[in-house]
């Protein structure tokens, strides 16, 4: 890949402390985000998945500064992100937009969709004040609605709508990067489709980049370029769509993928079952985080945290972490004890 | 439980000391000089002299404070100003009382509104609902001597079924009950439908209902103790403001309580007595919240994962 | 197909809500049948009136829903009759329900013990003793780790998985004949769902219950049902077996659910949604429900209800096209194939 690095996040770590005891001292910490690396560059679309308490969202609001991360560097287009003040900070969110899952609890109720639109614009000082009025019955119809209805207020538009509102909110401040943070989730699937269309377009029309935090792997396989894979706050497998889809190489990433329900009653695929449920971010467990639940797990996951690393038959910056990715793909490896079971659907 | 209980204890301490502070200035923010006051006006300096050396008034303030702190703790508040008797032998006699009165009352609170509020909320929008509703606002508008007045009119002069005043034998407690006890009972009542009809709504009771379980017990066993948990709060606080808002009561009722204690000796300016009686119920009003915080524990265990 | 035994047949269920005056159908004239020890899938967006419907089926809507016509027939008998006290002791025993959310559905204020065997007492008259080792057995059953200890902690106790798994336990508690589970695997990560799926299917093959899945997910409908019906706006628009209902839809709009939905099994070149929105419940178009979004709509279409028909083979389809009144392209093909296959 020769493009532009847009987004270079480095051993971010996000943890949240907990107060405990007779005197309320921080006796722990929720290692949400441990010590994650990865790259993004300008006009992709990477997503990052996992399941709740993976760390993703997480992830994506400490690149924001929503909440202050505990270490470690952002670069967005060369500048670093986490050394800015406030002000820098804030014409910097003009580059960097976040959609969240529930549009309508980041709308302001009190205020018409224009008066939001208009705000943004204000705040980033993007179009000229005489402009304004014209770029909101633009940017309405960009995504899909009447201009006239500018003048309504956030309850007045169904989910679908303000998931709308939310996208041309995010768009009115020309961004470069989109966060996307279970942005369709909440949203039926003929009207997931809408939003996951109008999202592509405008990639295409705009050179937008977009991070998305999705735990629906059908929408993160039609949207994405590449795939980050997080399992308990650390990035288990990276690579391009078609290598995690068609190849995953990590335990984990093939038993996440394997327990998706396909839509095809004559499909055959072979399932993994993990056993019992993700452990607990406050005490995670040593070596490979996946261990407890891993059909592969030996003495030395326990021991060793696995580095993210490549074989010579991966490619496309295709990388994961475990220590047995070539021994397991060539079968060298077999499943060290009866955690999970494999049966034809 | 018991590190939250210890942490609650422990934070009791500061608060306490606060109380004493507040109390102990009582009598020095007071214009004048205290002993001046119990020499009287016209006392000799001599005198006044003589009740400063025996007061400890020429100590440094800390040290006085200090001194203060340890007779309270062994309940030792001094002598009264009006007759020289210990303040304890005033007040104790008269703290009962109004500990009675006050338990007697909640008592009676609970008894009415969580019967009111539970049917209230089950029967929501009918006809019991509203009258309920309406007698609950009136309850809690009213003010309490205005209601211990009329029920004297009507239940000792124009029936009498009850005596009009005093306290001790059971035709004397009830008036004086429903008097103090009302305003609360509203207040419950209104707290536990809210809170009822807010727990009915919860995907539990479906659940219940989904298995087979009668609806008189979706509404006692399910429903009911969820929804008790904001009501303890509310019957704590009343707790509270009962046993220090006694003194209309006690004074229409000519009950000798502590409300009336406290009223009378400000007038006489009976410091100590103030002084004792101001901190016992603020100790009795910490410790009900001690109790009631750890009460909606027992209720709550969720909150137990601290 | 049709000559197996149905435990439920469900026949022109109404079910509205009263707010202010108004009515609103939120189950509108819905008809489908649960053959026995099999499942049957109720797959719909939200608003679909999927949810009503199987709470109906337990009368446990409560103010100010009412179910005001139809009947409910469990094992030829029809429960809108029943008494309140009959119903009870349907509710729990002969049929059992499991909900979405597994985070709320179960009281805080009880251990996991007493509310399995509250259900064992009411219907077995089970006392504490006997009632608290069926309920360790059941969490064995539902694959808890330590029952024993289990059985004695409190629901926030227990992660979302795991309080799911209770509320199976608690539902299969006196051995039902039927369990309607709504939409019970939405509120969790895919690997539970995982986990719970398969613990329902192979319960059901233990036990030889009946299933109602109540779902918005075609992929938890296609692994786990035998029958579907699709609903829209309250209404049954198709019910066919799992099979013909992906290989061979024919409603317009399960043709659109299943074009508009992005997979995780194939690539898609793009997803074709179905144009805008479902419409408000108390301005429910005149004729075809879905008329005003369907690609094929007709004058026909617009103005006139279609009926639920019977097309073969055990297919039922509530639309124009299929019919001898049809007014449209008379070679209109619905669905393709090759628009969702695989592009590789």
């Amino acid at each position: 890949m020769s493009q532009k690095e847009l987004l270079k996040i480095n051993n971010l770590k996000q943890y949240f402390p907990i107060k405990g005891g007779v005197f309320g001292r921080t006796v722990n910490n929720v290692k949400a985000v441990d010590d994650v690396t990865f790259t993004i560059y300008e006009g992709e679309t990477v997503s990052v998945v996992g399941e709740s308490g993976c760390g993703k969202s997480t992830t994506g609001r400490a690149i924001l500064r929503l909440d202050e991360p505990t270490a470690g560097e952002v670069e967005f287009d060369g500048t670093n992100v986490l050394g800015l003040n406030k002000k820098d900070m804030r014409k910097m969110r003009k580059d960097m937009q976040i959609i969240f899952q529930d549009p309508y609890a980041s709308l302001n109720p009190r205020q018409t969709v224009r008066q939001t639109l208009v705000e943004a614009m204000d705040i980033q000082n993007v179009v000229p004040k005489k402009d304004r009025a014209n770029r909101v019955s633009e940017l309405m119809e960009t995504v899909g609605l009447q201009p006239h209805q500018a003048d309504r207020f956030p309850h007045e538009f169904s989910g679908g709508q303000r998931q709308r509102i939310g996208i041309a909110r995010a768009l009115s401040v020309d961004p470069k990067l989109i966060i996307c943070d279970e942005a369709v989730s909440a949203l039926d699937v003929s009207i997931q489709a809408q939003v996951l269309n109008l999202l592509k377009k405008f990639q295409d029309e705009m050179n937008l980049t977009y991070l998305f935090i999705a735990h629906d792997l059908g929408v993160v396989r039609h949207i994405s370029d590449r795939i980050i894979v997080m399992y308990l706050g650390k990035i288990v497998e990276i690579g391009d769509k078609k290598s995690i889809f068609n190849n995953p190489q990590h335990p984990y990433t093939k038993a996440l993928l394997s327990a998706i329900p396909v839509p095809d009653p004559d499909k055959k695929t072979e399932r993994i079952f993990l056993q019992g449920d993700v452990p607990s971010p406050i005490d995670p467990p040593s070596g490979c985080r996946f261990h407890t639940r891993c059909p592969f797990a030996t003495e030395k996951c326990v021991e060793e945290t696995p580095e993210l690393r490549d074989e010579d038959y991966m490619d496309g910056g295709h990388q994961a972490a475990c220590h047995y990715i070539r021994e397991i793909e060539s079968g060298e490896h077999k499943p060290t004890r009866d955690t999970s079971k494999v049966r034809q659907v | 439980m018991t590190t939250f209980i210890i942490r609650r204890l422990l934070q009791l301490i500061p608060v306490l000391i606060g109380v004493t502070i507040l109390v102990f200035s009582l009598m020095h923010l007071t214009p004048g000089n205290p002993a001046m006051i119990l020499a009287g006006e016209n006392a000799p300096d001599a005198t006044v002299q003589a009740i400063e050396q025996r007061l400890g008034l020429n100590d440094p303030l800390p040290i006085q404070y200090f001194n203060f702190l340890a007779d309270a703790i062994r309940l030792d508040f001094g002598v009264s100003m009006r007759d020289n008797l210990p303040v304890a032998d005033h007040v104790m006699p008269r703290f009962w009382v109004t500990l009675e009165l006050a338990i007697y009352s909640t008592i009676f609170s609970i008894f009415l509104g969580l019967i009111a509020g539970i049917v209230s909320a089950v029967r929501q929008y009918t006809i019991s609902d509203i009258s309920i509703m309406i007698v609950a606002l009136f309850g809690l508008s009213m003010p309490n001597f205005w209601l211990g007045l009329m029920l004297i009119q009507y239940f000792s002069i124009n029936l009498g079924w009850f005596d009009p005043t005093g306290w001790g034998s059971p035709n004397q407690l009830v008036l004086p009950i429903i008097t103090l006890g009302t305003a609360g009972a509203a207040i419950i009542a209104r707290m536990t439908r809210s809170s009822m009809l807010d727990v009915i709504q919860q995907d539990y009771i479906r659940t219940a209902r989904a298995k087979g379980v009668r609806e008189r017990y979706v509404v006692y066993k399910h429903a009911l103790k969820n929804a008790l948990i904001p009501v303890v709060t509310v019957i704590g606080l009343q707790f509270g403001a009962l046993l220090a808002g006694t003194v209309l009561t006690e004074t229409v009722f000519a009950i000798n309580g502590m409300g009336r204690l406290l009223i009378d000796s400000i007038q006489a300016r009976d410091f100590p007595v103030v002084q004792a009686c101001v901190l016992i119920i603020a100790v009795i009003f910490v410790l009900v919240n001690l109790i009631v915080d750890i009460s909606y524990r027992l209720l709550n265990k969720r909150i137990d994962l601290d | 197909m049709k000559q197996e035994e149905n435990i439920l047949e469900v026949k022109d269920l109404r079910t509205s809500f009263f707010i202010e005056g108004e009515e609103v159908k939120a189950v509108d004239g819905v008809t489908f049948d649960v053959p026995k020890g099999q499942t049957l899938g109720i797959v719909g967006e939200s608003g679909s009136g999927k949810s009503i419907s199987a709470l109906s089926i337990l009368q446990l809507i409560g103010h100010p829903g009412k179910i005001v016509g139809g009947e409910i027939n469990f094992k030829g008998e029809n429960l809108l009759d029943f008494s309140e006290k009959q119903i009870r002791q349907i509710r729990g025993n002969k049929i059992s329900m499991i909900f979405q959310e597994p985070m709320t559905s179960l009281n805080p204020t009880y251990t996991v013990g007493q509310q399995i065997r509250e259900a064992l007492k009411i219907h077995q008259g089970l006392g504490k003793q006997k009632g608290t080792d069926k309920a360790i057995e059941l969490l064995e059953l539902v694959g808890i780790p330590s029952p024993q200890k289990r059985v004695t902690q409190y629901p926030f106790e227990l992660s979302g998985g795991m309080r799911q798994r209770v509320m199976i336990a608690m539902a299969l508690a006196c051995n039902p004949e039927l369990l309607i589970a709504d939409e019970p695997t939405t509120a969790l990560d895919v690997t539970i769902q995982a986990q719970i799926l398969e613990l329902i299917k192979e319960l059901q093959q233990e036990i030889g219950m009946s299933v109602i899945m109540i779902t918005h997910d075609l992929g938890v409908v296609a692994e786990t049902c035998d029958y579907v019906a699709v609903m829209y706006c309250g209404k049954v628009v198709e019910y066919a077996d799992v099979r013909t209902l992906f290989k061979n839809p024919r409603h317009p709009y399960t043709v659109g659910l299943l074009n508009s939905l992005p997979r995780s099994d194939v690539d898609q070149e793009e997803l074709i949604p179905i144009k805008g929105t479902v419409p408000p419940p108390h301005d429910m178009p005149e004729g075809c429900r879905f008329a005003p979004r369907c690609p094929f709509a007709t004058d026909l279409c617009h103005n006139h209800l279609p009926e639920l028909k019977d097309v073969g083979d055990g297919e039922q389809i509530r639309c124009w096209i299929y019919t001898d009144e049809w007014d449209g392209d008379p070679e209109v093909k619905v669905y393709e194939p090759e628009r969702t296959s695989e592009n590789k």
